[in-house]
């Protein structure tokens, strides 16, 4: 038998930590690209919405705040099931996180908007244009600026959030290198590389939110 | 000392129909009554001054001219067209936003603070309004911006962002973003007022040059050469009314009103 190394067991357990890679994306790019859309729904609501509306959007937002992410997965995964409403552990964890994500986000577009000065708005009227051109051609690509950096934060945040979905038995890679872990004991080694693989795909996105601000540099008062 | 002001000589002769004409105005902020019945005529190719103390309503006045505030009562016309509300059922109603929107683009306004878009050069500045609110085509746009890009003196600048432009080339854009859309009449207020001392000439000159072409402009301005120079007719405000007006020559000259003449009193110089 071949002596043990950590590179032979990283060979042997190259398919399981690679599809723990591919569901952590996973779960990160549904939660993400959902709370962005939502949030940016419920920023709008929370700036010009019908009163009523916006004062639901602030309730649900200051709410999902004050509750710990792991309270919120438990809810939807063991919650749910009281009710013998059944989801499997992958989707109940991205509709807990993208849930929460979207709080923060809405919060975040929201101050992006009203960080938008009042008269670009006045001067956008004046003009002539109606609500929603003034919203996509003079406000929001001011926002996205001012939107880049506490998006990548959150971002960033919800894709170490993911790990959290290993106690309701999703098998992203937290999971998939205990499970490793389990067989080979290499613990410090293991836990080592998957820490090196969180680390790039946050590395990644913190790159992307830099050249995409890079982008909206010229956009200067 | 309410002073409701008659329909000007001029329309009263000849029986047209003013461009703009308020009607007992009436504006409050929460309990504050900042405009307490304004009226005024503006005729076609005028250059109406707006002058007053601080805090007489000459800004609330022009805003709500173009809509950005509400005005709890009286009537504005354009054109005999009454502006942003309409009475239906016996109540009035403020007009949907896209008859509101379709208002304001036939009325331009400068402010003070130019407000141009930081993420737009000027050409684009200029362009907006052409393309999605005139429905132009962009090329028909781009050539109707350059021409008034050239006008205001700013031809090689026209690729450059707001933030490359000094206060009164900024300010020079923001008249041409107003004047391009061939609106009925331009709203100008205090534009020079941000700017220094030594930028000031060039954007009075550009007004000076839309002035002479027939543009009709309400100015509200600080600058009492310009005004002398310029209007064609002064409304003096203050506390929330029209106090006096006529041209400046006679107004300037013999001011009646005690207000006036305290007014004008600071104005060292300028009307000595
Ligand atoms: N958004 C607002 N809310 C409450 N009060 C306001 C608001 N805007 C203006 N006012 C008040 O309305 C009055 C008239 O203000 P306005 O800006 O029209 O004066 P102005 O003649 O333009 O003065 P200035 O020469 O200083 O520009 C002032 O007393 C001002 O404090
Ligand atoms: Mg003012």
């Amino acid at each position: 038998m071949a002596e043990r190394t950590f590179w032979t067991e990283l060979w042997n357990a190259k398919w399981a930590l690679l599809n723990g890679i591919a569901i952590t994306t996973e779960l990160s790019a549904y939660v993400v690209v959902a709370s962005t859309i939502l949030g940016l729904l419920g920023g709008l609501v929370l700036v010009y919405g019908w009163r009523p509306a916006a004062l639901l959007v602030r309730l649900y937002v200051d709410v999902m705040r004050g509750i710990p992410v792991l309270v919120l997965i438990l809810f939807w995964y063991y919650g749910l099931a009281l009710f013998k409403i059944n989801i499997p552990a992958f989707w109940a964890g991205v509709i807990a996180l993208a849930g929460f994500a979207t709080a923060h986000m809405s919060e975040i577009v929201r101050g992006a908007i009203q960080s938008v000065p009042a008269g670009q708005s006045e001067a956008a009227k004046a003009i002539g244009l109606r609500f929603w051109q003034r919203l996509r051609y003079v406000i929001l690509p001011q926002a996205t600026r001012r939107v880049l950096p506490p998006w990548v934060n959150t971002a960033v945040e919800m894709v170490k959030a993911t790990t959290l979905l290993s106690i309701i038995g999703v098998v992203e890679l937290l999971l998939a290198t205990q499970q490793t872990i389990a067989r080979n004991y290499m613990v410090i080694q293991f836990y080592l590389a998957a820490t090196l693989l969180y680390f790039v795909l946050n590395f990644a996105i913190s790159r992307l939110g830099a050249l995409l601000e890079r982008r909206f540099a010229y956009m200067r008062y | 000392m309410q002073n409701h002001m008659k329909p000007n000589a001029t329309s009263a002769a000849t029986g047209a129909m003013p461009l703009l004409r308020a009607v007992d105005v009436h504006k409050s902020y929460d309990r504050l009554e900042v405009l307490k019945g304004i009226s005024m005529d503006v005729e076609q190719g005028e250059v109406l001054a707006l002058i007053g103390a601080s805090g007489s309503g000459k800004t609330t006045f022009l805003r709500c001219i173009n809509l950005l505030e509400e005005f709890q009562q009286g009537e504005i016309d354009l054109d005999g067209e009454p502006i942003g509300y309409r009475m239906t059922g016996g109540r009035r109603r403020k007009i949907p936003e896209a008859a509101l929107s379709a208002q304001r683009a036939r009325i331009g306004m400068v402010f003070q603070s130019f407000n141009l878009f930081p993420h737009m050069t000027a050409e684009q500045n200029v362009m907006l309004g052409l393309t999605k609110v005139r429905g132009k085509p962009a090329a028909e746009a781009r050539d109707i911006a350059r021409h008034w890009l050239e006008r205001v003196g700013l031809a090689e600048r026209r690729g450059h962002y707001p933030f490359q432009l000094s206060g009164g080339q900024q300010q020079r854009v923001a008249i041409a973003r107003a004047v391009a859309m061939e609106p009925r009449l331009v709203l100008f207020d205090e534009v020079t007022s941000a700017l220094d001392p030594e930028l000031v000439a060039e954007v009075l000159g550009v007004m000076q040059d839309l002035a002479r072409s027939g543009m009709t402009m309400i100015v509200v301005s600080h600058e009492m050469l310009f005004v002398r120079e310029v209007a064609s007719r002064v409304v003096f405000m203050d506390g929330g009314h029209v106090v006096a007006q006529g041209p400046p020559q006679e107004l300037f000259r013999d001011p009646e009103s005690e207000r006036l003449r305290s007014f004008l009193g600071r104005f060292h110089g300028v009307f000595s």
